[in-house]
């Protein structure tokens, strides 16, 4: 084993400290999902989940005292989910958007329609359009 | 028998033990080699088997199903079996030591269990064909995919192990490319072969843990009905397709990298000539990396995803064409005054600059949104993803394993007969996909069985075409299986190469060098050093 893998001990009262946070995090969640916070609901939820994830991650897998390399990576794989998440959330939020477009006339005066006065014909197949 | 060949890794150690338990790079990569062109072969089989029955209208040798079933199988057996394990596992895992001064990858055991692994996939996939295939496409989209009473668990569970065997690759790659490079091998000093490989390595690390992950979930939904892709269960079909293609467009650019960074190493070799932009190449293959994950939303246009999305995505796929241009347009300006010669890799890298030019810019097109609705599923499509795949990576694949086949069996192929095939293999592919172009773009739907009688001069032009293709690729293996028994023998280096690989015997000794190299050049300084075929 190189130096720079060095085994890093906390002490127990780290541990327990961090598994007694994890408890009383949870505690929270479940209450908090008692109280509506109507679109906060989520990102109240998810907060807290994250936080307990950055502590598992940090103490539990040691990556506040490891090689910075191995944080840099944790984040990039994280950072790519995130990615994910919101690209797809452009998609899963805004989808409805289309069916909103209501039917409108169309612009008699748009330059696509400009033509002379007594051209009928046209103008009644662009006012069926 | 030469000596080179009696003490090289091909002989030492003997017996079929020392092959199978092998940590050898060399022979890893050998027996992936053999592997992958089996699947290129059964793959092949099934693309003449389609182009036999689209010769004329309605039934001409299958019937509808079996139809459905040969194009997904020729999909999935050349995407997951042959193309992406292609360039990296096959001569990635041959030639990246040689190339960074290394006598090994960094974690050899792993890259045999990779190799294990590929196998274990194979054969599910093999047990899907034989229990009734798979009729989805390659793509399983759902809600197909779930009700379909084809054997797709099987298949997409083969599938699930490959994406494994590709992680070991990438990850044990980009390790090697960190921690193995010989002293003075700078990262500015690589051969763009490395580059390209550290880029793909990066990809199937971050990306096929998401096709695991779509694939589970589609298993999960097929056998327990757990209602994330149904809408009657509140779920959504279009979320499949965002989790596939999140993996399968960066695996798209798993696939081109590597051979891009192929064509960097043949077109110098065979120009007798400086790279032009070494730092613009290399940076640009990491630049494709990066803008491959935001751009998947570009398979789903008419999907019914939202019309804010489709923006985003078709504004970034146009942003592919910047990295890919800058290589495409260093690659000229590397021929430029050059000292071209015209051996079968060189053949095959025009080819590849000529037909991904194509490919790409017909990509352009489709990226387009106004007119992706009327090209989609069409034709077009097919005839566009052909061109990048098989006219570039499989082109550039192709360059490779013919620039470096006199390294690994230390035998020279017959060059004429090389010459010809290239030849038969540039003018069948065009033939085949040209036309499919123009069929495209008149309206032919992809994937269907049957097509009205207007179609039928340029469907069969594109079946001769195919059977061109199959006749080149048939000569191929004729002269390649000939030069293994009566090929002359090449010395170090037959193309007068720089990089490293072509400072030690063909074939390689077990390990490599004799002693590590150290760098003092460049990988291209043709300007500076005068290097002789042998």
């Amino acid at each position: 084993m190189s130096e720079q893998h060095k085994e890093h001990i906390l002490p127990i009262k780290a541990y327990l400290g961090v598994a007694g946070a994890l408890f009383i995090l949870t505690m929270v969640t479940v209450a908090v999902s008692y109280i509506n916070l109507g679109g906060w609901n989520a990102v109240v939820a998810v907060s807290i989940a994250s936080f307990k994830v950055s502590l598992v991650a940090l103490f539990f897998m040691h990556l506040k005292y490891d090689n910075k390399i191995n944080l840099f990576i944790f984040l990039i794989g994280i950072s790519f989910v995130t990615l994910f998440i919101i690209f797809t959330m452009f998609d899963t939020l805004r989808r409805a958007d289309i069916y909103e477009i209501k039917a409108k006339p169309i612009k008699e005066k748009a330059h696509i329609y400009e033509r002379a006065p007594d051209d009928s014909t046209q103008q009644s197949d662009a006012a069926q359009h | 028998m030469n000596a080179a060949l009696e003490q090289s890794y091909l002989k030492n150690p003997k017996g079929l033990t020392s092959w199978l338990f092998t940590r050898d790079h060399k022979r890893i990569g050998l027996m992936y080699l053999y592997a992958i062109m089996f699947f290129f072969f059964l793959g092949g089989v099934f693309a003449l088997l389609i182009r036999l029955e689209l010769l004329s209208p309605g039934k001409t040798i299958m019937s509808a199903d079996q139809y459905n079933q040969a194009f997904t199988l020729h999909g999935a057996i050349m995407i997951f079996l042959f193309i992406i394990p292609a360039i990296p596992a096959a001569l990635g895992n041959f030639i990246l030591p040689l190339l960074i001064g290394a006598r090994d990858v960094a974690f050899p055991k792993l890259n045999l269990a990779s190799f294990y692994i590929y196998v274990a996939g194979a054969l599910f996939a093999i047990y899907s064909i034989i229990t009734g295939a798979v009729d989805t496409g390659w793509t399983f989209y759902t809600p197909y995919s779930t009700e379909s009473t084809t054997s797709v668990i099987s298949m997409t569970f083969a599938v699930f192990i490959l994406g494994f065997s590709s992680i070991f690759t990438g990850l044990n790659f980009i390790v090697t490319i960190h921690k193995l490079r010989a002293p003075g091998l700078t990262w500015f000093k690589q051969p763009l072969f490395v580059w390209g490989l550290y880029a793909t390595a990066i990809i199937q690390v971050l990306a096929t843990p998401v096709l695991s992950i779509t694939l589970v979930l589609l298993i999960l939904e097929r056998v327990f009905g757990i209602g994330i892709f149904d809408p009657a269960m509140g779920g959504d079909p279009v979320l499949y397709q965002h989790f596939f293609w999140f993996y399968s467009h960066p695996a798209v650019y798993i696939m081109i990298l590597p051979g891009m960074g192929i064509i960097s190493e043949t077109i110098t070799v065979f120009s007798r000539k400086k790279i032009f932009g070494y730092n613009a190449i290399a940076f640009s293959s990491l630049a494709i990396a990066f803008v491959s994950f935001l751009v998947w939303g570009h398979h789903m246009f008419t999907s019914g995803q939202s019309e804010i999305a489709a923006m985003i995505f078709s504004f970034l796929t146009f942003l592919v064409g910047i990295p890919s241009g800058i290589k495409t347009f260093n690659w000229l300006a590397t021929l430029y005054k050059g000292q071209i010669s015209f051996e079968a890799p060189m053949i095959y890298t025009l080819s590849f600059l000529f037909l991904f030019t194509i490919g790409g810019l017909t990509g352009i097109f489709l990226g387009a949104l106004a007119l992706n609705v009327h090209l989609h599923d069409t034709y077009f499509v097919v005839a566009h993803f052909h061109y990048v795949m098989m006219g570039g990576t499989v082109m550039a694949f192709l360059a490779g394993l013919h620039y470096w086949w006199p390294k690994i069996f230390g035998r020279l192929y017959n060059e004429t007969a090389a010459k010809i095939g290239a030849i038969l293999v540039f003018v069948g592919f065009n033939m085949t996909f040209f036309s499919q172009f123009i069929l495209g773009s008149q309206g032919m739907p992809r994937r269907y069985y049957n097509y009205l009688d207007q179609f039928q001069p340029l469907h069969a032009f594109s079946s001769f075409g195919s059977f061109v293709l199959g006749i080149g690729f048939f000569v191929m293996l004729v002269y390649l299986v000939h030069s293994l028994f009566k090929g002359k023998t090449p010395g170090y280096n037959p193309w007068g190469g720089l990089t490293l690989e072509w400072t030690v015997p063909s074939p390689p000794p077990p390990h490599n060098f004799d002693k590590i190299p150290e760098i003092t050049h460049g990988p291209y300084d043709y300007d500076k050093i005068l290097v002789k075929r042998n």
